[in-house]
């Protein structure tokens, strides 16, 4: 393994760690999205029984629930991990450490990765058991959707992060908060077309609107959303480089302020 | 003795208007240890985190084993390493999962070993298992001390390592520290606000005021040039000027 592998692998472990022996985190990745699943599932199931309700509801919401999670997760994923070394006064040590912030970076990708696993197995299964709803059944189609949901999550984690390591303890509520600030335009429970004019302008430049739209697209015709897909590929990559420019920018000028010393204080 | 860390003209100013260092040069010798001293404000911590490449300098010169931090930063950290009583480790990590990590991150070859050996060294084999939320405060500065040396860094920067630590504790890590740059050749660049600390430590000492050195060599030669007994006389007298 190179050093750099190494390195990578020892911040990542640093995080596994935690779960060893801590509850909490365990239930931070489980509890929340299985808790989802429950009340969520359990309305929609109600709901789809009254009379007029839309065909296929049940399929669509149990979907979009997990679908919605796994980015949420993702953008956590690299955001908490960020906030647990500064609630532990541990970033300088990791930052005079031979560990590059590249290297920073791609060690909490591989992390969130894990993590998404994790989630994504449990509410996989949990939703098949209780709902009877298969995700696979949107087959194939399933790999780009979700690949684009977990990078638009990556490149909203990287900016909170990057916006915490600069502004500090005050800013920590981003980590919980500017994901579900897109929820809306990302029209994750109804299509699109529903939105007023002007969201709807928004909701073009954001990846997970399409994501989602695609996900509608497929369980109604059970054709590939090829425009969908590509427009939220297309968006994601701007998304991603923009936020590890901003990343590596503001890493820059947290240094010439002094600030790396005073993240958390 | 060849200077393992040169500093020329070393600059910084925090937004356009505070002068934290002020042109400062000096240079660091294989196998000494250099105090930092000063009083608050003098900019002794705004130093050491520009030497680790924390704080970017405004202008000025680094060459730590003649090589700039910008362009070999990975080359330089891999070989030093820094500790304060300021810092901590993740809390839910056991002492030795901490250290394994650190091993990891340094790429130390044979880090059970290692662990061992600085844990017995530290006194604190004990708490191993133990996670460091748990700890006191000397013990989790004995922890960090611990990380500061796994990877036998040939540098060592020590920000107040001993603050914390009870005065039976602070002399035998004092102790400690020397028998290892006895035995190593470490180098440590050491920032204290205990003057017999200093004066027992160092080889030589840095009086840095305002951003500025106002003094610099070995203990013995400060109290000469200030006319003090000890280094505590000195510091007031430079320190209260107008007495
Ligand atoms: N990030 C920063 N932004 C603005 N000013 C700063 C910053 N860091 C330090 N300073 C200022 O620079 C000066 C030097 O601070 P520094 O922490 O280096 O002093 P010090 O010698 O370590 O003091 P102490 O003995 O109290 O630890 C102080 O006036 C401080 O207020
Ligand atoms: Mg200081």
């Amino acid at each position: 393994m190179s050093r750099r592998h190494q390195r990578i692998l020892a911040y990542t472990i640093r995080h596994l760690y935690l779960y060893k022996r801590s509850l909490p985190r365990l239930m931070e990745i489980l509890y929340w999205p299985v808790l989802d699943l429950l009340v969520w599932g359990f309305v929609t199931v109600y709901l789809s029984r009254q009379e007029g309700a839309v065909p296929g509801f049940v399929t669509f919401f149990i979907g979009a629930l997990i679908l919605w999670d796994l980015l949420f997760r993702s953008q956590q994923g690299i955001s908490v991990s960020f906030l647990e070394d500064v609630w532990s006064r541990n970033l300088l040590n990791i930052f005079v450490s031979p560990l590059s912030a590249t290297e920073y970076i791609l060690s909490l990708l591989f992390l969130s990765t894990i993590k998404l696993v994790l989630t994504a197995t449990v509410m996989v299964t949990l939703a098949w058991l209780l709902y009877a709803f298969n995700i696979f059944a949107l087959g194939f189609t399933l790999v780009p959707l979700v690949l684009n949901l977990i990078v638009m999550g990556w490149a909203i984690g990287i900016l909170t992060t990057s916006l915490i390591l600069r502004f500090g303890q005050e800013a920590e509520v981003l980590a919980w908060g500017v994901a579900l600030l897109f929820q809306p335009v990302s029209a994750v429970f109804y299509p699109v077309e529903v939105l007023p004019w002007f969201l709807r302008a928004i909701a073009n430049y954001i990846p997970a609107a399409h994501v989602f739209e695609g996900m509608r697209f497929v369980l109604n015709t059970g054709q590939f959303p090829a425009r969908e897909v590509a427009a939220a590929a297309a968006l994601n990559i701007v998304y991603i480089a923009l936020s590890v420019f901003f990343f590596y920018w503001n890493f820059k000028v947290v240094r010439r302020k002094g600030l790396l010393a005073k993240v958390g204080e | 003795m060849s200077a393992i860390v040169e500093v020329r003209g070393l600059t910084k100013v925090f937004n356009r208007q505070k002068k934290a260092v002020d042109g400062i040069s000096f240079e660091m010798r294989e196998g000494e240890i250099l105090g930092l001293i000063g009083p608050n404000g003098a900019g002794k911590t705004t130093t050491l985190q520009m030497l680790l490449g924390l704080t970017t300098p405004t202008s000025g010169e680094i060459r730590v084993f003649g090589l700039d931090i910008n362009i070999r930063r990975e080359e330089i950290l891999r070989q030093v390493n820094f500790s304060s009583s300021y810092i901590s480790l993740p809390y839910s990590l056991t002492v030795e999962e901490n250290l394994t990590v650190f091993s990891r991150l340094y790429g130390v070859s044979d880090r059970k070993e290692r662990i061992r050996e600085l844990l017995t060294v530290f006194e604190i084999i004990d708490i191993k298992d133990t996670p460091t939320r748990r700890l006191s405060s000397g013990q989790i500065t004995r922890v960090c001390l611990c990380k500061a040396l796994l990877n036998r860094p040939r540098v060592l920067f020590l920000d107040e390592p001993t603050a914390s630590l009870d005065p039976d504790m602070a002399d035998k890590t004092r102790s400690l520290l020397k028998k290892i740059k006895e035995e190593e050749g470490l180098s440590i660049l050491y920032t204290s606000h205990n003057m017999k600390e200093m004066e027992e430590m160092c080889d030589r000492v840095i009086f840095m005021d305002k951003g500025r050195i106002i003094a610099a060599g070995d203990p013995g030669s400060i109290l000469r040039e200030f006319g003090g007994r000890t280094l505590e006389e000195v510091f007031i007298k430079i320190a209260r000027p107008g007495k």
